[in-house]
């Protein structure tokens, strides 16, 4: 009797023992990882503060424009003229010249990019390829500020010698857009050839050997096998093309005007906040209520095209990998 | 244009042959002229710049400097330009000059400044650009001749060592970038200091710790690849709410005893800036990160390593090259941001130099901004002069970023 007891209780101090071990070879609470994780996990949610911030100032700020006696919502958003100082907030001349500026810009960029993309994948050599590439990025590190210089002191004449400067006023929209379709060339371009390059060499070669020749075998079956590639390169484009300032302020005039004329002068969204927040705005004005919602508008127009287009990329990437 | 990869009426027949070759031809020419225009553009960009700021200036004076002095204006010592401002101006307007600063205390600068301003009465009556002022020199000589026989012809470097020195002034060829190159710099260093630390640290976090299947780590790392696609004036208008009007007490400096009168200071677009580079540094950084090979982390685990450890002194240095190379990319783009300036209130107009976080301040794009949309011909070009000292900081950042990777690469 005695005897069983010792041995269970023998028993039991191996047990604790080998429980002691186990402990220790389990993984030690560190204090100083904890803390390091946790920082760094505040780190990451400094962006989440930045949408979070972005929402609503811009929410706040617009729920008080449109809470003005003169501002409706209805009147914003479908009235053609904006005159702050005569009660008129109506934003679709804004928006006009808005999208006058990307069509002009997408209308540069969308045919000369995916030409420029269609070249360097599969025409050029590797050798032009490694030299024509990093120029042509180049032209996206230039400051939008430097594009909006080059469309008023050099695209305008240019435009105004053309077409007479009778016809062409000194800020007009057109001007501007085909700038910014150069600004927004190398983007389109290297999204595109990203698309382009993805596609396996076997499609290619399966081409060449039904007889075709390379322009066929480029237009009839690379380009449609990454047409989701380039489709979202050019909703990037566009949304880039939208929220655009420099160019706009500096060469498509100031002074909402309601008109599809690509020689007048127009502000966009982007060229009305710049113009307004320029000088000493004060706080709580309808000017300064307006930046808000139209900033509101630019802010979901850009986000709802990034997202089409991320989605539209993915599920390229999707088929090929 | 109209052709097929396998037309069963072609069996045999190779006369559409050609006509495909050649079809082929014209459209590889076509893509090659697409790409050329890319090329051409830039160069056109830049030749465009050259070009506006350097020519001829046709100037008027009120009084020919060549008559105060033998030698030219710029090389005098200080007390001979006192003398000449002594002898030229009179005695009521001398003792208001006396009074806002003694002559005697004033810089050589000052003093220069001075004798044009009060005496000599520089005035610009037009400027030509290189092309013309090489090509056309009779023509123009024979016009000023004509129109204006007081005026002078001079050729102008607009670009030149005066306008990297000199502060802010009204008439475009006393004006300088000083104080707009000091405060682009200053900008640059706030926007280092917090976006720095936050962005590697985030990068570090989602690639090292977070668990891809967690709601939230998914919601960050999403959220970053939308915030990279705002476009830059939403972030001014950010600035504007957050930084310059919510947290005036902390941006003006008034929680620190030397208030500014509002929050529109180097601090408030340091911050925004920092913002809006942040999701490019993370996104760059990640990249970055996670091109490290699995085996250095799995080595360091074997020897025993703690995870932070594994990080800091395993992972990390390997990727520091691109870190680096992403965040000096992200940077260069902060100098050259417009936008986002002119919400938090960049002054146009400044002519003392920052001192400080709670400065008003002027930055280079701003100062190129605005003298382009000014209507004198003049101005446009030392707003060309500008832009070609701010695309040769580019240049220098870009080329550092280069070197650093270089550099780094060949140690590891």
């Amino acid at each position: 009797m005695e005897n069983q007891l010792l041995k269970i209780r023998s028993t039991k101090d191996k047990l604790i023992e080998t429980n002691e071990i186990s402990q220790q070879l389990r993984k030690r609470l560190r204090l100083s990882e904890t803390l390091i994780q946790t920082l760094l996990l505040i780190f990451g949610a400094v962006s989440i503060l930045t949408t979070l911030g972005i929402v609503y100032e811009l929410g706040k700020e617009s729920w008080l424009f449109f809470g003005r006696e003169e501002v409706s919502l209805v009147e914003f958003l479908t009235t053609t003229t904006w005159q702050p100082v005569a009660g008129k907030f109506g934003v679709l001349p804004l928006i006009n010249a808005t999208l006058m500026t990307s069509f002009f810009a997408m209308l540069v960029s969308l045919p000369l990019g995916l030409s420029a993309a269609i070249y360097l994948s599969e025409y050029a050599s590797a050798r032009a390829r490694s030299l024509l590439k990093p120029i042509l990025e180049i032209l996206a590190g230039i400051p939008t500020v430097v594009y909006g210089y080059f469309a008023l002191t050099f695209m305008t004449p240019l435009l105004r010698s053309i077409f007479g400067s009778d016809t062409v006023q000194i800020y007009n929209t057109l001007s501007a857009g085909l700038v910014m379709g150069i600004m927004i060339l190398p983007l389109v371009s290297s999204m595109s050839e990203d698309a382009l390059n993805a596609v396996p060499n076997s499609l290619r070669e399966a081409a060449y050997s039904l007889g075709a020749t390379r322009l066929e075998t480029a237009i009839k079956v690379v380009v449609p096998a990454a047409l989701s590639g380039i489709v979202a390169a050019f909703i990037l484009g566009v949304s880039r093309a939208v929220g655009e300032t420099m160019i706009v302020a500096i060469a498509a005039g100031s002074g909402p005007a309601f008109t599809l004329n690509p020689f007048r002068a127009a502000e966009t969204m982007t060229g009305y906040i710049a113009r307004i927040s320029g000088g000493d705005l004060a706080y709580d004005t309808p000017d300064y209520n307006s930046i808000f919602a139209i900033g509101l508008l630019l802010f979901l127009v850009t986000l709802v095209l990034n997202m089409i287009s991320r989605r539209i990329a993915a599920r390229f990437r999707e088929v090929y990998e | 244009m109209r052709f097929s990869l396998v037309d069963s009426s072609n069996k045999g027949k190779t006369t559409n042959l050609a006509r495909r070759h050649q079809i082929g031809k014209i459209w590889h020419a076509i893509f090659f002229l697409s790409t050329a225009t890319g090329l051409l553009a830039l160069v056109t960009l830049l030749l465009s710049i050259i070009n506006q700021s350097f020519g001829l200036m046709a100037v008027d004076y009120k009084v020919d400097p060549s008559t105060l002095s033998a030698r030219p204006l710029e090389q005098l010592s200080n007390s001979e330009l006192i003398d000449i401002l002594k002898s030229n101006v009179s005695k009521i307007r001398l003792r208001t000059l006396e009074r806002e600063k003694p002559l005697d205390q004033r810089t050589t600068d000052e003093l220069l400044e001075l004798v044009n301003t009060q005496i000599v009465g520089q005035k610009i009556i037009y400027t030509w650009k290189l092309h013309e002022s090489i090509f056309r020199r009779a023509e123009i000589e024979a016009e000023i001749a004509r129109d204006y026989p007081n005026a002078r012809l001079e050729f102008r470097a607009w670009l030149n060592w005066q306008f990297l020195k000199n502060t802010m002034s009204s008439q475009a060829q006393f004006a300088g970038i000083r104080t707009a190159l000091l405060g682009s710099l200053n900008l640059i260093l706030y926007t280092i200091l917090f976006a720095l630390p936050i962005g590697i640290g985030a990068a570090i976090y989602l690639e090292e710790y977070a668990r891809k299947d967690l709601w939230y780590n998914r919601i960050i790392q999403t959220n970053i690849d939308n915030l990279a696609g705002v476009p830059s004036i939403v972030y001014g208008i950010l600035g504007l709410a957050i930084f310059v009007r919510a947290l005036q007490p902390l941006t003006s400096g008034a929680l620190f005893g030397t208030p500014a009168e509002n929050g529109r200071t180097i601090l408030s677009a340091g911050l925004t800036m920092a913002l809006l580079v942040l999701p490019i540094i993370i996104i760059n950084a990640q990249e970055a990160i996670r091109a490290v090979p699995d085996t250095i982390r799995q080595a360091s685990y074997g020897l025993g390593a703690t995870k932070w450890q594994t990080i800091w002194s395993h992972v990390l240095p390997y990727a520091l090259p691109g870190i680096l190379t992403g965040n000096i990319l992200a940077i260069s783009r902060a100098i050259g941001e417009t936008a986002p300036l002119i919400l938090v209130g960049a002054s146009t107009f400044i002519t003392s130099d920052p001192n400080g976080p709670f400065s008003h301040f002027t930055a280079l794009p701003i100062q190129i901004y605005n003298w382009t949309t000014r209507p004198q011909e003049q101005f446009r070009n030392i707003a060309a002069a500008a832009i070609i000292v701010l695309m040769t900081t580019l240049l220098m950042i870009n080329a550092l970023a280069i070197l650093l990777r270089n550099r780094y690469s060949k140690k590891i």
